[in-house]
Parts: structure tokens; sequence; C-alpha cells
């Protein structure tokens, strides 16, 4: 069931799919990630905002936030862990959050320009020369991702540093992550690591732990950026079932055919069935 | 993994020690001496949660989300482009098949009202699509490629092949000139408008936002009996009473489609259907009560009045504009409430998984 995206993008001979294994489990919210981001790709500020969402300021994925992490506290205990206080359960969830890079991607799907294309590592990347800025693509995205930059007016998200990727580089948020969170590399070797890292993380306890995005069987044909979770997808702000909306596009296509069809029929008849 | 060391060990560590295991594996919260009972959902409970073993088999009454903020990013269209453009692309695809069937059948001057009406409708809309860019000046990089997976794409030629047919159409129509190109253009006007008309409720559909996207089996024809309404409103108004009669027709058949249409998703969306009844969604229902007034003083007083007729046009035009501006905020108010996104998404996953468990509905 497993299709590579840059197979079926036309790439006859390409390097293996890369991407991002994100284990939030050891994520300490350090946001060395946002700033990395931030300083390689030369994305301007996104605003000073105090949100008193917990050590959460930057809110949410956009044209200019290219990594967020999210940070979530909640009454509960985490694995074999005691926090010393009786009857105060307490643990944090950090994670950071990035573009999914999805094997069925609906921001390129749906592109009019064609400057959102598939590149030979199987990413998705927005050339910003081609854009034209009509913003198709925001509401496109089923994860909140792609956004339209107000300064350039037009679209801009995570590249998984494809320049970086180009020297053999990892991009620049795994790099600087300092513990392993956010981990790069051929997507196949990922997902094995990731299935050995769940099988580990509930032998300690911890079963709250799955995995999100790896299935390639899922309504966006497998991510390939994913993550390892320790509670349900919309707790971090993320869909628990995203579809790709194109799935639905022939059936879309064919109501309108039937809509255009009912419509010349229905003036047609209005305009014969009257008496001049 | 954690029995061999000791039970305050930092389980995050920074140094680089080969010998030690990387610190990607470590173990968040293996240290501790508390029973190994797991952290499910202990000290969690959400209101109405049973506890019958791991997975919930029903969707919970409660959803959770990340403080509250949507899951989607909300779409930079602003409303008057966009929704004025879904209304005025309808107004200029009808109009258009209007305006050829009353030239075919002796109509000249219903005829001819619809194909002005159509020039200025997708003159209109040419502005209100180049206005809403980021970059105007880059509205030609849509014609470097044919995508169907895009239906701006599609759209960008669509109107490429209908907007030269209706300015011919209406050019000939009004100086009388090239009266066998006028016929040609004005034909091939109707039946490229009514893709025009159509392709928009499929633009709106094919995005991740609930309401569009869930509503996609019926949006077609609910813009499609409402750019009849707003073309049949545009005949009234303009075409003398004598040749009115497609144009009363028309605004009929229109409503009903459109109100048979919208019933049709209310009830097929349920919850999701919840932002047309609030706040600027209830703009559907205004347009509805205005299409359906506007038809039935056309069709009655409309047909010995001008000035009834004048009235139903100038309802029928209004109510479908409100209809298109009504589905664009209710569009965006789904998008921008998490739990039309996480809701659904949460019945179908928990349906997968009756599924799987071979229980029945």
């Amino acid at each position: 069931m497993s299709v590579d995206p840059a197979t079926a993008s036309g790439y006859t001979a390409h390097p293996q799919r890369m991407g991002f294994f994100t284990d939030t489990s050891v994520c300490i919210g350090c946001k060395a990630c946002e700033v990395a981001c931030k300083e390689w790709n030369a994305v301007p500020d996104d605003g000073m905002t105090f949100t008193g969402m917990s050590y959460d300021n930057t809110m949410s994925l956009s044209a200019d936030t290219w990594r967020h992490v999210a940070f979530i506290e909640q009454p509960r205990p985490l694995g074999h862990q005691d926090p010393g206080v009786e009857g105060m359960d307490f643990r944090w969830l950090m994670a950071s959050d990035v573009c999914k890079h999805c094997t069925h991607a609906a921001c390129l799907d749906v592109c009019p320009t064609g400057s959102l294309f598939r590149t030979e590592f199987g990413t998705v990347v927005v050339q910003d020369d081609i854009c034209n800025g009509c913003g198709y693509c925001v509401p496109a995205c089923p994860y909140g991702v792609i956004g339209k930059r107000e300064t350039t007016g037009v679209a801009a998200k995570c590249t998984l540093c494809y320049d970086r990727l180009g020297v053999g580089q990892e991009p620049a948020c795994a790099k600087s992550c300092p513990t392993d969170s956010i981990q790069f590399g051929e997507l196949d070797e990922l997902r094995e690591r990731a299935a050995r890292r769940l099988e580990q993380m509930r032998a300690a306890g911890v079963d709250s732990a799955r995995l999100y995005g790896h299935d390639p069987d899922d309504g966006v044909g497998g991510t390939g950026a994913f993550f390892l979770l320790l509670d349900e997808p919309e707790v971090y702000g993320l869909p628990p079932d995203p579809v790709v909306t194109t799935r639905d596009l022939p059936s879309m296509w064919r109501q309108a055919g039937i809509a255009a069809a009912v419509l010349l029929a229905g003036i047609a008849a209005a305009t014969w069935g009257s008496r001049t | 993994m954690s029995e061999d060391r000791p039970a305050d060990q930092t389980d995050v560590r920074m140094d680089d020690d080969l010998a030690l295991r990387p610190e990607r594996e470590a173990t968040v919260g293996s240290a501790g001496g508390r029973e190994p009972r797991g952290d499910g959902r202990r000290g969690d409970r959400r209101r109405g949660e049973r506890r019958r073993g791991d997975r919930a088999m029903v969707p919970e009454a409660d959803f959770r989300s990340y403080y509250g903020l949507p899951v989607l990013n909300e779409p930079t269209w602003h409303d008057y482009d966009i929704a004025g453009y879904l209304f005025l692309g309808g107004l200029a695809g009808a109009s258009s098949i209007l305006a050829a069937a009353a030239g075919v059948t002796g109509r000249p001057r219903l005829a001819r009202a619809g194909k002005v009406g159509a020039l200025c409708a997708i003159g209109g809309s040419f502005y209100a699509l180049i206005h809403d860019l980021g970059k105007p000046s880059r509205f030609v990089n849509m014609l470097r490629v044919f995508k169907v997976t895009s239906p701006m794409s599609v759209g960008t030629w669509i109107l490429s092949a209908y907007g030269p047919q209706a300015g011919l159409a209406a050019v000939t129509a009004v100086t009388g000139r090239f009266p066998r190109l006028g016929r040609a253009a004005s034909a091939g006007a109707g039946l490229t408008g009514a893709a025009v008309a159509t392709y928009t409720a499929v633009l709106v559909a094919d995005t991740a936002v609930p309401l569009w996207h869930d509503g996609h089996r019926e949006l077609p024809l609910l813009f499609a009996g409402s750019a009849m309404a707003a073309a049949g409103g545009l005949g009234l108004l303009a075409a003398p009473l004598a040749e009115a009669g497609p144009a009363r027709g028309t605004a009929l058949l229109g409503t009903a489609l459109e109100a048979a249409a919208y019933l049709r998703m209310e009830r097929r969306l349920g919850p999701v259907a919840e932002p047309l009844r609030r706040g600027k969604g209830r703009l559907v229902r205004l347009g509805e009560g205005l299409s359906a007034a506007g038809a039935l003083l056309g069709a009655t007083a409309g047909r010995r009045s001008r000035a009834a007729a004048v009235a139903a046009g100038a309802a029928l035009l209004a109510g479908s504009a409100c209809t298109r501006f009504g589905v664009f905020h209710a569009g965006i108010a789904s998008a921008n409430d998490p739990a039309y996104t996480v809701e659904p998404q949460r019945a179908r996953l928990a349906a997968r998984e009756r599924q799987r468990n071979g229980v029945p509905e």
C-alpha cells in the first residue's frame, strides 16, 4: 500500500524518502528547533503575544512559524513517576509540531500555479517566485500548517530544509534538538525506529504512548514527518483522522457535472415552457 | 530497561558518553517507585465518560483540543472578494445560459439584458479574484499549468474560455454587428457558463474546511439553484414583462432547487451544519427567504406590473448574494472551531473501530 511520493511524482532516480520522527516523550520544550528554523530559513517574526497557554506563546504553525512547540500541563501521572506530593499527579506534554510532508498532500494538489511541488526527497516545498498568493493551500491543509505571509503575500511553510538536504545536511531543527526528540532520516528507517521506541515506552509503563502519522494507510497516505505522542492527537492540536480533501474530488466533479446539467436543463425548461 | 539503574537517575541526559545509551532512548517516567499500572486516564476523566476498558466505544460528548485553538488555519480569502465572486460567477454563468435560450426563442431584449449582465458580472469576478491574490501581478502564473486536482486551476481555464465568449456575445448584442459570430459566442458562453456557475462549489468543497468539504454533495446543486435565482432576478429586473417569462420560471426553479439542496445538506451534515444557523451563516436563511419572496412575487404580480417585477428581481439578486456570503462565512466559522474538525473525525474513527470489532452499527 505504501506509495513513494517521489516516484509517483515522476522522479525516475531519486534518493530515499526523508522525514522526521518527532518523539515527543523526550521533548524538553527548549524551543531550540523554533529558533534554529527561524535563523536558518530567515523566517520573519510571528508576533510577540503573551497567550497564557503554559509556556507556549507561539500558538500554532503558520507562514511565519515552521516549528511550533506545544506545552500541555495535565494532572496525570507519567509511567512510574511519583511527583512526591500526595494526590498531585502532574505531567508535562511537550511536542514540536511541523509540516507533515504528506504522501498525498492537499496543499500541493490544489495549488493552481504549480508553486508547491514534490522534491526528490519526497517532501513538499513552496517556490515563492511562482506562488501568486491565491491562498488555496491554506484551507486545504488538514493540519493547519501552511499560511500566507503578510509581508510578501505568498504562501510559506517548512521545506524540511531542502537547501540543507541537497548537500547532505540534516534540517536545522533536528540538528539543534538537544535530546534527539526530533530525529531526521530515511523514512523507512525512522518508522522501524519508532516502532521499537513505542514498544520500549509501553514496556516502561507509559501506555498512553502512540504513533501518529506513521501509517501509510491513513487518510493522507502516511506523513513524512510523524510523531510519538503521549495523548490523543487533538490534545496537541492535531486532527485525529485527517483526510486529504482531494480524495473526494472525483465525486465533487461528478456532482458539479450533474449540477451543470440541471442548470442547463432547468433554464431550457423555463424558457421553452414559457409562452411568448 | 530501567531495572539496573538507580531510581533517582535523571531520565534525559545531555552528556555524550558512548557507553551510555543515547538520550533519545530515555524512557521518561520510568524512574520512580510507582506501581506500573499505567498513566492512562486516571485523574482526567471527562464528564460522562464511562470506564470500560482501554478504548471508548462511543465518541465522547466532550471533545478535547489544544487550548480551544482551531486545528485548521483560517482561509485567507476576503468575503467581498471570494463570496462576492461566488455570487457574481453564478450570476454571470446562469445569465449567459438564459440569454442564449432567450435569443434562440426570439426574446432579444431579455437576451441582451442577460448578455450585458453576464459581461459585467464576469468583469467583477475577474476584478475580485485578482484583487484577492497576495501577488496580483502573478495572476498569469495560473496559466502555466492545468491541474485537474486544483479546482482553481480548472476554474482559471473555464473563465479563460468563458470570458471572451461572454464579451463577444454582449458586444455583438449591443452593437448588432456580426450577428452570426454573436450567436456562436452566446451559445458558447451559455455552455461554458454552466461550468462557471457550478465549479465554484467544487472550489470551496475541495478544502479541509468542515462545512464546505462535508457539503460537497449538495453544494454544486445549491450553487446552481442560487445562480438560477440570480439570473432570473436580473431578467425580471431588466427585461420587459412580455419577454420575462423565462426569467420568472428560472427564478422559481432555481429557488426551489436551492432550498431543496440546502435542506438536504443541513440534514445530512448534522452538527457540522450548525454554523449555518449562527452568526453570519444565517445569511443563507435570509437569502432563501428573499429568493422565495422574489420568485413568488415575480410569478404573480410580476407578470403584470413592471414595478413588482423590478422589486422581485432585486430581491432575487439580493437573496443569491446573501446565500453565497452565508455559505462563505459559515464555512469560515466551521474552520475556526476545532469541534467541527475533531468531532466528526473522532466519530469516523469510532465507526471504523466498531467495524473492526464486528460490532453492528
